[in-house]
């Protein structure tokens, strides 16, 4: 089996999501990488974790990834190089590019998937719904190439040790009215600290908190335990937050060693994104709240009166 | 400027989704609402056309069994009219079916300056229509975003990404997905909810909007396998009664993680 891994990087190095598609695809085939952009400083990374080549499309020129990038693929399959399955992290370019490319090569996506099996010519996924209870798996039916997105953490990223992927180039086509999109600034949220979907220990505020000042409780505990701050959608949506807090479906996956959830009911759509935590926390007034559901330690309990002595109580430490 | 908004209709999520047992696709056959996502691009739309001083917000939806209760909701918050896509033949339809005829249907109402959508619906959640809309439309697209603004016949948005967001400029007409809490929605008025009992909804079929193949037959994906994950064994659930904070620390102890 022919596979594409479709590569994103970040401050020079593949994304994890990247590493962990690449570590799954050499599993089941040949791997191939597919890049928007120059892939000289990846190309090691890449290799070292499975794959053989890369595509690279050199400097996106302020075009978005989606079209740019899936444009891009189509040439490479029409002149004559066609996978059989490409795989996407889960992301919002992820996203953008399957979709696009999914229309020019008029295929079916799957999509939200944590699993993937090839028996013979079948390739079938696996998708968590209703909030991960049930696992459902469907098979691409149609003719390849299979286009199928992960979510990240469905697998776990192992160097091969691999020599250099070879880079070879698959410039962008015109992209014609389709690309008229362009990207004029950039802007990073720096957060400190361990990042959230790599962190040991995450702690997560809700609407709960009440109010955006309380969320300070939680930067200030994830602080004291060395770990990351997240936050349930609802208190995204409210801007209490940046995005790059949300943990959940449409937000980061996390599979901390501990993870605190403090205000949050346990919305089907958050718990997709925590449920993975080795040990889960949680601490909200309501008994009946979901989230004490998949909790190991449950406090029912104001977070205004648990918080501040749990902080006090690290601090004295 | 008129804009057409792609509004879903999908079973009221505070209740069980459940699945069908014969062709294990997610229930739809109640009584459909409004997704709470779609609300934030009908609010969008009527803005946008608001400000333009011109123009009318559309809507686009698909739903079995002739479903309005939805569309009447994103009516009543203002939008002049709807087309309702329709068909038995639907039935099970994938994510790219389903964007040919929403495209499909933007052109029957003769396209527009924007298409709006939500970044994903809240009960399917593929994630991919407005995109892959964009696609068939041969038009450009700005997903993710979270804030959004038109002059001078273009429009400009803050596109979120994983790491933060990107400043975005794009000509129009374009497709737009919009995040949750990029505005605020209205609730309807009673002389809106009044009004939207009398604006006109067409409804057609796939083939009054020339897209086949449709439903399993042009899905080319099927469910082959259902399974209950595995639970997660119960915890300890204790009430606070003031000492709460102490079994969390003794909990991160007795992980060694403090
Ligand atoms: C398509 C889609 C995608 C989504 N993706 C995500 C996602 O990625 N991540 C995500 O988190 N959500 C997501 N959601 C939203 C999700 O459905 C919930 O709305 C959201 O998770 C709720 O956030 P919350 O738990 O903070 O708020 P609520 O559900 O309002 O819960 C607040 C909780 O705080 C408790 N509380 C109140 N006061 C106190 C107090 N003083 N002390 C202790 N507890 C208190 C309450 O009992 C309640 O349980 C998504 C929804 C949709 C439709």
């Amino acid at each position: 089996m022919n596979i594409w891994v479709f590569a994103q990087a970040a401050n020079g190095a593949p994304t994890s999501g990247t590493l962990e598609l690449l570590t799954k695809a050499r599993s089941l085939g040949e791997v191939t990488a597919f890049f928007g952009g120059d892939a000289t400083e990846i190309s090691a990374a890449l290799g070292d974790h499975g794959a053989a080549k890369v595509y690279a499309t050199g400097d996106l020129a302020g075009n978005l990834p989606g079209i740019a990038v899936a444009s891009a693929m189509k040439a490479v399959i029409d002149g004559g190089d066609s996978p059989d399955l490409i795989m996407f992290p889960q992301t919002t370019e992820g996203r953008d590019v399957i979709a696009r490319l999914s229309v020019k090569l008029d295929r079916t996506v799957l999509t939200n998937n944590t699993a993937i099996t090839v028996e013979g010519d079948t390739v079938s996924c696996t998708t968590p719904v209703f909030g991960g209870a049930t696992l459902v798996t469907t098979a691409f039916t149609g003719p390849p190439p299979h286009l199928a997105a992960f979510r990240p953490k469905s697998f776990t990223a192992e160097p091969s040790g691999g020599a250099p992927a070879e880079i070879t180039a698959a410039p962008l086509p015109d992209l014609g009215a389709s690309g008229g999109a362009t990207i004029t600034a950039v802007h990073v949220e720096e957060r400190s600290g361990p990042k959230l979907d790599e962190a040991a220990i995450v702690v997560s505020g809700g609407r709960g908190l009440g109010e955006a000042a309380k969320y300070e409780m939680i930067e200030q505990l994830a602080k004291l335990l060395k770990g990351a701050a997240g936050a349930s959608r609802a208190i995204v949506d409210a801007g209490w937050v940046p995005y790059s807090y949300q943990v959940g479906q449409t937000g980061k996956v996390v599979k901390p060693n501990v993870y605190i959830a403090a205000g949050i009911s346990g919305a089907t759509q958050h718990m997709v994104g925590m449920k993975g935590s080795k040990n889960i926390i949680a601490i909200n007034k309501d008994k009946e709240a979901p989230i004490f559901g998949i909790a190991d330690l449950g406090i029912i309990g104001d977070v205004h009166k648990v918080l501040p002595k749990l902080i006090e109580a690290l601090q004295a430490r | 400027m008129n804009v057409i908004v792609c509004v879903k209709q999908i079973p009221d999520p505070a209740l069980p989704g459940s699945q069908d047992p014969n062709t294990l696709t997610l229930k739809r056959d109640g009584k459909l609402i409004l997704d709470e996502s779609d609300s934030y691009g009908v609010e969008m739309a009527l803005q946008l056309v608001d400000k333009a001083g011109g123009g009318e917000v559309s809507l686009i939806s698909m739903a079995p069994n002739n479903e309005v209760s939805g569309l009447r909701t994103a009516l009543a918050m203002g939008a002049a009219k709807g087309i309702l896509i329709s068909d038995p033949a639907l039935l099970g339809s994938d994510a790219l079916t389903t964007a040919k005829l929403l495209a499909a249907a933007v052109q029957r109402l003769g396209g527009a300056d924007l298409i709006i959508a939500a970044t994903e619906s809240s009960d399917g959640y593929t994630g991919t229509v407005p995109e892959q809309i964009a696609e068939v439309l041969g038009l450009p697209s700005v997903t993710f975003a979270k804030h959004l603004a038109i002059a001078d016949g273009k429009l400009d948005a803050q596109r979120q990404t994983e790491e933060g967001y990107d400043d975005v400029t794009c000509p129009l007409p374009a497709v737009v997905s919009v995040t949750a809490g990029v505005v605020e929605p209205r609730y309807p008025s009673f002389k809106g909810i009044m009004a939207a009992k009398a604006k006109p909804v067409e409804t057609v079929t796939a083939a009054d909007l020339g897209v086949a193949p449709v439903g399993w037959g042009g899905a080319n994906q099927k469910i082959v396998n259902v399974v209950q994950a595995e639970a997660r064994a119960a915890g300890t659930v204790v009430e606070d009664d003031g000492e709460g904070f102490a079994k969390i620390v003794a909990f991160l102890e007795n992980l060694k993680v403090i």
